[in-house]
Order: C-alpha cells, then sequence, then structure tokens
C-alpha cells in the first residue's frame, strides 16, 4: 500500500492511510527520503492519525526516517499519534526521542515553520 | 539408527500481575481465531483479527490499543526468530467477566535464557530486545513457555473493565 506524498511549498506532507506492513513500512521512509532531495524541501510532516498501532517497528522506522531525513538537511514532524497509542507505547517502552512530534497537521505546520525559520 | 536423548532443558517462567486475579484454568474459554503468522502482511491481519475479537467483546479504546499492539509485537518476534508460527484469539469468560487470551507459538529456535529476554531492554539493561517485558505491561497476565530447539509459547489475556 502505497502512502501518497504531497508537496506543499518547501514541505512534504505524507498521510498514512490504513495500517502498514513492514516493507511498506521501510518502501515509504525510502520514498520520503528520496523525495526530500528531488524536491529540495526543508521539512516533512508525517501524519498517523490513521494508525491504531505504532509497534516497536514502527516506532523505530520512523526514528530512523527522521534521522535519515535530518540527514539530507530538513526537518520531521510526526503528527496526529492517538491518545491510546501513545499510551500502548509509553506502556511497551517506545520512544521517539531526538524525533519532532505535534499535535495535528495544523501544530505541524507551525512547529516546521519554527524549526526552518520559514514564514518569519 | 543411533537413538540420541537430547538434553533438553525446559524452562517456564510466569509472572502475574495483583490486578488480575482470576486465573486462565478458572476461566471459560470460547471461541477463537487462529492467524497463521508466514510473513510480515500477516503481522497486520493479526493484529486486525485480535482488535475485531476485542471491540466484539466491548473493549474500550485503549485497551484495544493494547490487545493490538501486544499481537503485533509477538507477531513479530515470531516472523524475525522463528520464521512461521501462530496467533490464537480466545474469548475468555469468569462469572460474568470477559476476557481476551491471546497466544503466540512457534516451533523456532526457543529461547535459552528466559530471564534474560524477560529483562527490560528498552532501558540500557541490556535484555534480548524480544520486547516481551513491554509486551507484559500491555497485558494483566503473562506467561511464557520456551524450550531451546523445539519452540516459544507466550500467553497473555486481559480483563475487561
Amino acid at each position: 500500500m502505497e502512502v501518497p506524498i504531497l508537496k506543499q511549498g518547501p514541505y512534504l506532507i505524507a498521510s498514512i492511510q490504513s495500517a502498514l506492513a513492514d516493507a511498506d513500512l521501510v518502501q515509504f521512509r525510502d520514498a520520503l527520503v528520496e523525495k526530500v532531495g528531488r524536491f529540495r524541501s526543508r521539512g516533512v510532516i508525517v501524519d498517523v492519525t490513521v494508525l491504531d498501532v505504532m509497534d516497536s517497528f514502527a516506532t523505530r522506522t520512523l526514528r530512523d526516517l527522521s534521522q535519515m531525513i535530518r540527514l539530507r538537511g530538513a526537518e520531521t514532524v510526526i503528527v496526529g499519534i492517538q491518545p491510546e497509542v501513545a499510551f500502548a507505547m509509553v506502556q511497551l517502552g517506545l520512544r521517539l526521542e531526538g524525533v519532532g512530534t505535534a499535535l495535528d497537521l495544523e501544530e505541524g505546520l507551525a512547529f516546521l515553520n519554527r524549526m526552518t525559520r520559514i514564514g518569519d | 539408527m543411533s537413538a540420541t536423548v537430547a538434553n533438553r532443558t525446559e524452562r517456564n517462567l510466569s509472572l502475574a500481575t495483583p490486578a488480575a486475579p482470576v486465573r486462565r484454568g478458572d476461566a471459560d474459554e470460547g471461541r477463537e481465531c487462529v492467524v497463521p503468522i508466514e510473513a510480515d502482511t500477516d503481522i497486520v491481519k493479526a493484529r486486525k483479527q485480535g482488535r475485531a475479537m476485542g471491540a466484539e467483546l466491548g473493549f474500550e479504546a485503549g485497551d484495544l490499543a493494547m490487545i493490538a499492539t501486544a499481537i503485533s509485537e509477538l507477531a513479530r518476534n515470531i516472523v524475525l526468530y522463528a520464521g512461521r508460527g501462530e496467533i490464537v484469539v480466545r474469548v475468555l469468560h469468569h462469572q460474568g467477566r470477559q476476557g481476551i487470551l491471546l497466544i503466540g507459538r512457534d516451533e523456532g529456535p526457543g529461547i535459552a535464557d528466559l530471564s534474560l529476554a524477560m529483562r527490560d531492554g528498552y532501558s540500557t539493561s541490556g535484555g534480548l530486545g524480544l520486547g516481551l517485558p513491554g509486551v507484559r505491561r500491555l497485558m494483566d497476565e503473562f506467561h511464557i513457555e520456551s524450550t531451546p530447539g523445539k519452540g516459544t509459547s507466550v500467553t497473555l489475556w486481559k480483563w475487561k473493565r
């Protein structure tokens, strides 16, 4: 299942549409990292609102994605982690250290504007 | 044919949380579904199945997320370490209470050191990185049996609040 990645000015917005298998998640990560270069993007928003599970693999892949994108010179923000998903992640001991998070798309855009100083 | 008797070590570790006083043996076990686990796509299938059964029983959103996450971790361990196995999701009844039972079992290499596997690995303390201590925190009770060379069976259950 492919995740649509939209270009919005200097940013890329990727909204995950349904539960992703591990291979899909890895493919998504690689596609996003590649597109950051192609579109010379300064920031990336990954919307995970529809995900009802963020297990160890998903968390690690998003953390890797964020690191890889930072190495490409852009910032990442994960938006839309649902409260029950956040609770399960904490119980499981999963962390998204060093990864930007925001409540929703709007907050995510504000986060990127602050991080990249675009819109100053 | 030479008859060799393998020196098997059978280890058993049961960790119960006081919050769930009903023992599994006391509960009636109802219908179940079995999801074969052979590839990463089966992980998603298994957790969808578990979530659907949990929702049918009336578990609330927070519990459903924990059930689905626990299934995901069990299924992933099967794919990673055993290659194939199965996830069983079963309904539990006990004196009007309802619960859900999860079993992740495989005939993989087994776990040689269960106490190491149960050590919390997300901190710096080590552990085997199987995520089992985390999975234990998601559910009410946790039971694991593993025989090196024969396989592993992890059983978890959660009662409806």
